[in-house]
């Protein structure tokens, strides 16, 4: 399965960047292989509209999963018309929220779980 | 001043007392026979009302339009969401989602939609009102809440500028559009700050954003006597005339936090604000001088 890991850095081993729609990267990752490419997020900047921007790409990466920490209303519409399943609360390493999610240990969230704009200079 | 000069009454720092003087300016110029407008363009917290208690006789509803999808006669080629620069709409997996409070009303998905399937819908975004406060025309615009439309509604507000009267605008706080929104086409400027390192910091990023404005503009001080003497540092070594300073008198702060104006009931700061208005005609008759100038020039062959 196709998961995307919001990250501050390339690797399997960087944090989990918490915020969904201004995350640094997308690690864009095959579940069972392990095999992972590295998506520049070009939203993380953007003056308004991340989230949809970001989603899109995500959705365009072949996403079938998102884990992150935060997720504002407009990724979660944005995500959900295209039936992504979002993961929200997530922390710790790239490589340990896979893990968490191949065990298991992640519910799908329910719904946003921040506002709009919460990501913005964090 | 009896005919059209418009003043934005703005600050970089919130709560340094833009209202206080706008509204009491406002008193003071009517008081002397001026023919006074007040706008309330901070719109996200207006609260000019509080302190000049219009009559409010006419309220006016501000809508703009969004998109909205027949999904009958949409075909999900996504070429709305290609347009659209604010993901505002856009189209997953054929089916085609829009965010209202992205939209910035430019029309480019209704026009490109190959089969029509996007329809003008009105989204109200706030409220104009109009009364009087005694002899002073009250105008002011609130946003609807949850609604982020804040200069497109300022804007609104500002067509109602009157020709023939001192305009005095109350512009929200900080540096970002809805300040430009209010500011912008004014003939003068009034920076409002506080003696203290945020007061100072964020005096900085108004005056920026003004001079990139290419407006004329003065400091007022407020709360004068506390922090430190930086402001008057800064304004000396950047030029820039410092025109009042009211003094940090508890007396100020108990009248504005039971909705009075100073100049109604601490009678000696009357001074301060009829100063500050004969100093504006002077500036007005300066401006107005080197617009004839101007025009004079333009009709020479």
């Amino acid at each position: 399965m196709k998961i995307t890991i919001t990250s501050i850095g390339k690797t399997l081993d960087s944090e989990v960047d918490q915020r969904f729609g201004r995350a640094a990267y997308f690690i864009i990752v095959d579940s069972e292989t392990l095999d992972f490419s590295v998506l520049e997020n070009e939203s993380a900047a953007a003056a308004g509209g991340a989230g949809v921007s970001a989603a899109k790409a995500v959705i365009d990466a072949g996403a079938e999963a998102v884990l992150t920490g935060n997720c504002g209303p407009n990724a979660q519409r944005t995500l959900s018309a295209a039936a992504v399943k979002l993961h929200t609360g997530v922390s710790g390493t790239v490589i340990e929220a896979i893990d968490l999610f191949k065990n298991g240990g992640l519910t799908e969230a329910a719904g946003p779980n921040v506002q709009a704009h919460f990501g913005i200079d964090k | 001043m009896s005919d059209n000069f418009v003043i934005a009454v703005a600050s970089g720092k919130g709560g340094t007392g833009k209202t206080t003087v706008a509204t009491n300016l406002a008193c003071i110029a009517s008081a002397s026979g001026r023919k006074v407008q007040y706008l309330d363009c901070d719109v996200e917290e207006p609260n000019g009302h509080i302190f000049l208690k219009p009559q409010v006789t006419v309220s006016q509803e501000v809508a703009v339009d969004v998109p909205q999808v027949d999904p009958e006669k949409c075909t999900g080629c996504g070429k709305c969401g290609e347009i659209c620069q604010y993901n505002a709409i856009l189209c997953i997996k054929e089916n085609v989602l829009t965010f209202e409070q992205l939209c910035h009303s430019c029309g480019g998905c209704i026009r490109i939609c190959p089969t029509s399937a996007i329809k003008v819908k009105s989204l109200k975004i706030g409220d104009i009102e109009f009364g009087k406060a005694n002899q002073i025309d009250f105008v002011g615009g609130k946003l609807q809440i949850g609604h982020v439309r804040t200069p497109t509604l300022i804007k609104e507000v500002k067509k109602h500028i009157k020709q023939d009267c001192l305009t005095i605008i109350d512009v929200p706080p900080g540096t970002s559009c809805p300040v430009v929104a209010a500011v912008k086409d004014t003939d003068f400027v009034l920076l409002v700050t506080e003696p203290t390192p945020f007061g100072l910091n964020d005096l900085k990023l108004a005056v920026e954003l003004i001079r990139e404005l290419n407006l004329p503009f003065v400091v007022v001080i407020n709360r004068h006597g506390i922090g430190n003497e930086e402001i008057k540092k800064y304004c000396e070594t950047e030029n820039i005339d410092v025109i009042m300073k009211l003094p940090d008198d508890r007396r100020i702060a108990e009248a504005y936090s039971s909705g009075k104006m100073i100049v109604d009931v601490l009678q000696e700061y009357i001074e301060h604000f009829s100063k500050l208005c004969d100093y504006l005609e002077g500036v007005k008759e300066k401006l107005n001088e080197k617009r004839r100038l101007r025009i004079r020039r333009k009709n020479i062959p």
